[in-house]
Formats: C-alpha cells, structure tokens, sequence
C-alpha cells in the first residue's frame, strides 16, 4: 500500500509540494538568515606576485593566520561575533596596482586594509586609502614618508627606518664599548635603491660622530651575480666591521663569497639585512650565518604566544619571518580597535586606532601609542646567530643570549 | 686600489664569471646565430633545469654534477619536443611569430614555477660550496674551477659536433639555405628540433654546473639571459668559440670594470663593449668565420 502510494504521486503533486518546500525555505529560513551577524570584510594587500612576491605570500599568510584564531575564538564580540572576511588582494609588487586594488577594496566594502609590504607600494596604497577615509594599516613600509604626509587613516606599528637605523647605532656603540672598543674601522656594502642608498648615507653621516672611521662604501646593483670583487675589496681594505644593507638574495651570496674567502673580521652587523634574520639563511648556511648580527623586526622571545605562533607556521611548512609575525600581529590589532569601536564606520575604527593601547602582541614593544600614525611604542631589536638559531642580544631586557663580540676568530 | 694583489684575483674572477656566461650563451648562440630564433624562452628554460637540479638534489639527494647525465637529455627531450610541437607549429616560418611564441613560453614557464614553487629563493648546500683552489695569486672557488673547465669541455663538444658530425652537417645546410637543404633530402624539422633540443641541452649542463654557487628562483633567468644575448652577438651568432670568448671579455670587463668604476656602474663596460662591436665589427669577434 506504501508503495503504491509512493508511486501513485503525480507530476503535479511533486511540483505542488517542491513549491511549498521553496515556500518554507523563502520564508521560514529568513529568520535564520537574518539573525546571523554580516562579516566584517578586511583587505588583505600584499605582493603576492612579481620581484617581492615571497615576502608578499608570508605577510598573506601571517595575516590569514590571525584571522583563523580569532573568528575560531568567536570573531568581533562587540559586533555580534561579526567574522572577519578577508578580501585578498594582489599589489603585483607595481604601486600603480596597489592604488588600484585599494580602489577595489574600498567598492568591495572593506572596512580597513593591512599591508602592502614594501615601502613605494604603501606611499601609493596609503595615499589612495585616504582619499576613501578607508583605514590602513601598514604592515613593514619601513620609508618615513609613509607616515609623515599627515594621512589620518594611515597607522605603522613597527618601527620606521629612521628608528631602526638610530637605534642600530646606539645599540652598535654600546656593543663596541661593551667589548672594549674592538672596532674603529668600519667598511659599508650597500644595494643601490632607496633603502640601500638611504641607509647608507645616513651611516656615512652618523657613524663617525661615534668615532666610526668608515673606509669605504660599495654599492652593488640588484642583482649582483658575482660578490668575488667586492670580497677581494674588503680584504684589501681590512675593516673591523662590516655593514651590509641589501636583499635577501644579494645578502646569501655576499655572505657565502665572506666566508669562502676566509675573510676574517671583528663582526658582521646588518641593518635590516635580507638575510641576517632568516631562519631560512640560518637553515641553509649556518656556517656562513654563525654570527652574523642584524638590527630588524623581531618577535619577543620570552611570550609564550610567539613561540606558540613559530610553532604554527613551521608546521605549516613556512620560514617565521618578520613578514609572517608582523602582519599577524596587525590583524590583531585591527581585531582590538574593531572591539573598541563597536562598530564598522571608518571614522570610527580610525579612531580607535589612534588611541589604541594595545598590548597583547607578541613584539617587544610597549602598549601600542600612535602619534602621526606611527606607533611610538615600536622599536627594533638586535640579534646574532648563534649556535644554529637567531637570539636577541640587544636590548638587554629582551635579549635570550649574550652577544657574541668581537667574534672568535674561525678556522678552515 | 689598483695593487696587484687585488687585480690578478679580479682577473682571475672575471675569467670564471665569464665561463659561466659563456656555458648559458652557447646554447643560445646555436638556436639563435644558426636558426636565427630568437629564443626569450631561454632564461626561462635555464631557470626550469635549475628546479630540476635542485629538485634531484633535495628530493633524491643526487649530487649537482652528477646531475648532469640525468639533466642533459631530459633538456635535449624537453627543446626538441618544444620546437616540434609548439614553436614549429605556431610560428608558421615567420621570425615575428618565433619571437612571440618564444615570449609566451617564457611566460607561462615563469608562472608555473611561480604557482607550484612559489617565488622562494631556493639554494642547495654541497660538501665542496666553500672549497677553494689556490692559484698562488688568489683564492678561487672549486665549483668556479669546475665550470671553467666545464665550459671548456662543452664548447669543444659542440664545435666537434657541428664540424665534424652528419648532424652538425644537416645544421649548417640548414642555416644556410632551408630550401636547398630541404631538397637534397634533409628532414628541416627534424634538423630545426635537434637544434633546438641540443641548444636547450646546454642549458642542462649550465644549471648543473651554476647551482652549487647560485640560486634559484622563478625570475633567475632574466639575470643571465641579456648578458648571454650580449655574449652571441659579441662572440659572433653560431660561433662557439665565439661564445665562449665573449664571455671570457664580458666576464673580466664586468671584474674589472666593478673594480675601477664601482660595481653599479662597472657593468656600462659590458655594455660599451657591445656597442663597439657593433659599430666596428657587426658580425662579432668570429662571426664572419662561420656565418
């Protein structure tokens, strides 16, 4: 009888009854549908593609990181749980399509963007941003003119160059005196675009105010196939100390032609070195990397949540490079000032962003303090390699080793 | 600045940089002086032997060097495969078209490295990275050391092969009058891919013997790729020895001039070199020989 039933269903009474279950779904799911919170869309900017695009793909994937932890921990609460969505977006390495894609972004409803990574991308992304009061945290952009164009939406959480190299200084005097003074001649390789060429005239300028005598200056072009030369120079020149600025492949084979050469000096001391904090330069030429001292972004060694945080993204098969901690790092505070606002306007996230205190993050850094958009609060560390991994020698009071220095003289 | 201390090893630097451009120009000196392609594939296909090199040596722990006699054919197979299928194909004869259907590939090999190797740089660590040779005069690398003899042994090959060879025979007929070649019997096509194949070839040992002092990475091969255009119109198109003297001079001009003028600006000598040779002898140090 059932099965004569089943069977005995028309056409008709199929549709009929197909009509009322899209009946219930039009009208009773709403309810459902309406009570969930709408995401609170991101835009993620970064070169994902072109000349820098490694360093684009660890920054997508520090911030991708952070905002899995957070919407698994129950999203924005003071949105309802409102999700972040990340809308991802491709700068090509070009500032030209940074602007663009923030154009994207702000017609896509973005509530704020983080990135761009590299410093020409974020002096374009930045500016375009501002014409939509649209949020923008920059994630590394170390150039001071990213912050310093009187931009309201534009905050920078880590330190600028300006910062980094006063503060390599410093801490490069108190090294020296420290050890007492070992080093007097200092010799000064360089790549030749703005933030080789910066960095460097700002050390000719600097340095022997401290009684640094610099010997000689080199820059090398992008790329640079060959570092024999530029090796046979510092051999002949002798230097104490030898301060190289350049990317990260340049970094790799100018370190290993160093080291082939057997040349012998009181000290390697990087300033935002390509490779000098590079778990991945480490892994590969630990002994062209044992060492090797570096002023950069760092992470706090002594916060649980960093090392947790470097634990996850090895697993993952990823390098922990700064890109990776500071983008996180951004997303979380983005997370707070969302939090705070308790609402997705971007005037009033912009504000919440310039009285942020944050401190929750996993950087060496005091509470969050924006002033002109840069956080006051941030500052550079030291590190050196040491027995195969990167420590923090400088400042003291974050430091997980002693500074190895002058460093021993190496056989072989 | 200018002891001799410092430019006898500059030299001898220049001279081991320029074996190295000359073992990526040969390739590029077959396919481009005697088929006149115009190969902008070529850094790409220099970059794709490099992953294939550091792929055997990571994955299958299969020394570089050794490396050669598995990266050899597989490049010949890739070039011939290429040329007969796709190049020959869609180039319809035309030069113009050769030169966009070359671009293209470039393109697409460039983005499929990037997709499935992402833009890392990759390096490999061998036993004898930091070995050095003592000249007496200068310190120089072993793996330097070897791709100089390297160059040497695979410029004799080539010339042996062309000069000497059936198949070296079928080229110059071939590069010389396609139709006239073509009616005396000789399978053009055939001739074009193994031409095409055996340049590609090069490339093979190239990476094998680059990798243990470089890296790679989806964009490497637009370091060398303009020097090694540079390298075949300097040494002359099709000439071997050529090649392999071009690089030599491009090689030590690069040394030297980093050495006199500062490493930015050292490398105008290159170029200089270039538009001399061009002004004064426009078929290159050996091109008229072989031509």
């Amino acid at each position: 009888m059932m099965r004569r039933t089943k069977t005995n269903v028309t056409r008709r009474q199929l549709l009929a009854g197909a009509a009322a279950g899209a009946a219930i779904g039009t009208l009773g799911f709403p309810a459902v549908l309406r009570a969930q919170v709408p995401s609170v869309k991101v835009g993620i900017l970064h070169p994902v593609t072109g000349a820098i695009s490694y360093s684009g793909t660890q920054s997508r994937a520090g911030a991708l990181i952070a905002i899995e932890e957070i919407n698994a921990a129950g999203g924005i609460k003071a949105l309802g749980g409102a999700k972040i969505e990340p809308l991802l977006a491709d700068a090509q390495s070009r500032p030209d399509v940074g602007a663009a894609e923030i154009e994207k972004l702000n017609e896509a409803g973005a509530v704020a963007v983080i990135g761009p990574y590299a410093s020409a991308i974020a002096i374009a992304t930045t500016a375009a941003a501002a014409k939509h009061n649209l949020p923008h945290l920059v994630d590394v952009g170390v150039a001071d003119q990213v912050v310093t164009r009187g931009l309201t939406n534009t905050f920078r959480f880590a330190p600028g160059l300006a910062k980094t190299v006063e503060t390599a200084i410093n801490n490069l005097v108190k090294l020296n005196e420290a050890a007492g003074k070992p080093v007097k001649t200092v010799m000064i390789i360089h790549e030749e675009s703005a933030f080789g060429s910066g960095m460097a005239s700002t050390l000719n300028a600097e340095l022997p105010k401290h009684g640094f005598e610099i010997v000689e200056t080199i820059k090398h072009a992008n790329p640079t196939r060959d570092f024999s030369n530029i090796v046979l120079r510092v051999q002949a020149r002798k230097p104490d100390l030898i301060i190289p600025s350049n990317y990260y492949n340049e970094y790799v084979l100018f370190a290993r032609a160093l080291r082939q050469q057997r040349v012998q000096t009181k000290g390697i001391y990087s300033i935002l070195g390509g490779g000098a904090s590079s778990y991945k330069f480490v892994k590969e030429f630990p002994d062209a990397a044992a060492y090797v001292m570096d002023c950069n972004h760092w992470f706090d060694p002594r916060k649980a949540q960093a090392l947790a945080l470097k634990d996850k993204v090895e697993k993952q098969g990823l390098f922990f490079t700064y890109e990776v901690f500071l983008n996180y790092c951004n997303v979380y505070l983005l997370a707070d000032a969302l939090e705070r606002a308790a609402s997705t306007k971007r005037e009033d996230i912009i504000a919440a962003l310039a009285s942020s205190t944050w401190d929750k993050h996993i950087m060496p850094y005091g509470p969050t303090k924006f002033v002109n958009g840069q956080n006051e609060g941030a500052q550079p560390v030291n590190t050196q390699v040491l027995d195969n991994d990167i420590k923090v020698i400088f400042p003291l009071e974050f430091a997980s080793a002693n500074a190895v220095f002058p460093v021993p003289e190496r056989k072989g | 600045m200018l002891e001799l201390t410092i430019l006898l090893p500059a030299l001898i630097n220049g001279l081991t940089l320029g074996a190295v451009y000359a073992l990526v120009a040969l390739g590029l000196t077959l396919i481009y002086g005697v088929l006149h392609i115009i190969n902008f594939a070529h850094g790409s296909l220099l970059m794709a032997a490099l992953y294939g090199v550091f792929f055997l040596n990571t994955g299958l722990g299969i020394d570089p060097y050794a490396a050669i006699v598995v990266m050899v054919p597989a490049l010949f197979a890739a070039g011939y495969v290429l040329q007969r299928s796709v190049i020959g194909k869609a180039s319809h004869g035309k030069d113009q078209n050769v030169l966009l259907v070359t671009l293209g590939i470039a393109i697409v090999i460039e983005n499929l490295a990037l997709a499935l190797f992402s833009a890392d740089t990759r390096t490999i660590d061998t036993p004898y990275a930091f070995e050095m040779v003592d000249l007496g005069i200068a310190f120089v690398p072993l793996p330097r050391v070897i791709a100089f003899i390297a160059a040497l042994a695979v410029t004799a090959v080539l010339w042996f092969i062309i000069a000497r060879t059936d198949l070296g025979r079928a080229i110059r007929a071939v590069a010389k009058e396609r139709q006239g070649a073509r009616l005396v019997g000789i399978d053009v096509d055939h001739i074009f891919a193994m031409s095409f194949g055996i340049g590609t070839a090069c490339l093979g040992a190239a990476a094998c013997l680059l990798l243990p002092t470089f890296y790679v990475s989806p964009g490497v091969g637009h370091v060398f790729v303009l020097i090694a255009f540079t390298v075949v119109v300097l040494g002359g198109m099709g000439s071997f020895v050529g090649a392999l003297v071009g690089g030599f001079i491009i090689g030590v001009t690069e040394s030297l001039g980093g050495l006199l003028l500062g490493e930015s600006l050292g490398q105008i000598g290159i170029f200089l070199i270039f538009i001399a040779i061009l002004l004064l002898r426009p078929t290159g140090l050996f091109g008229s020989r072989l031509s």
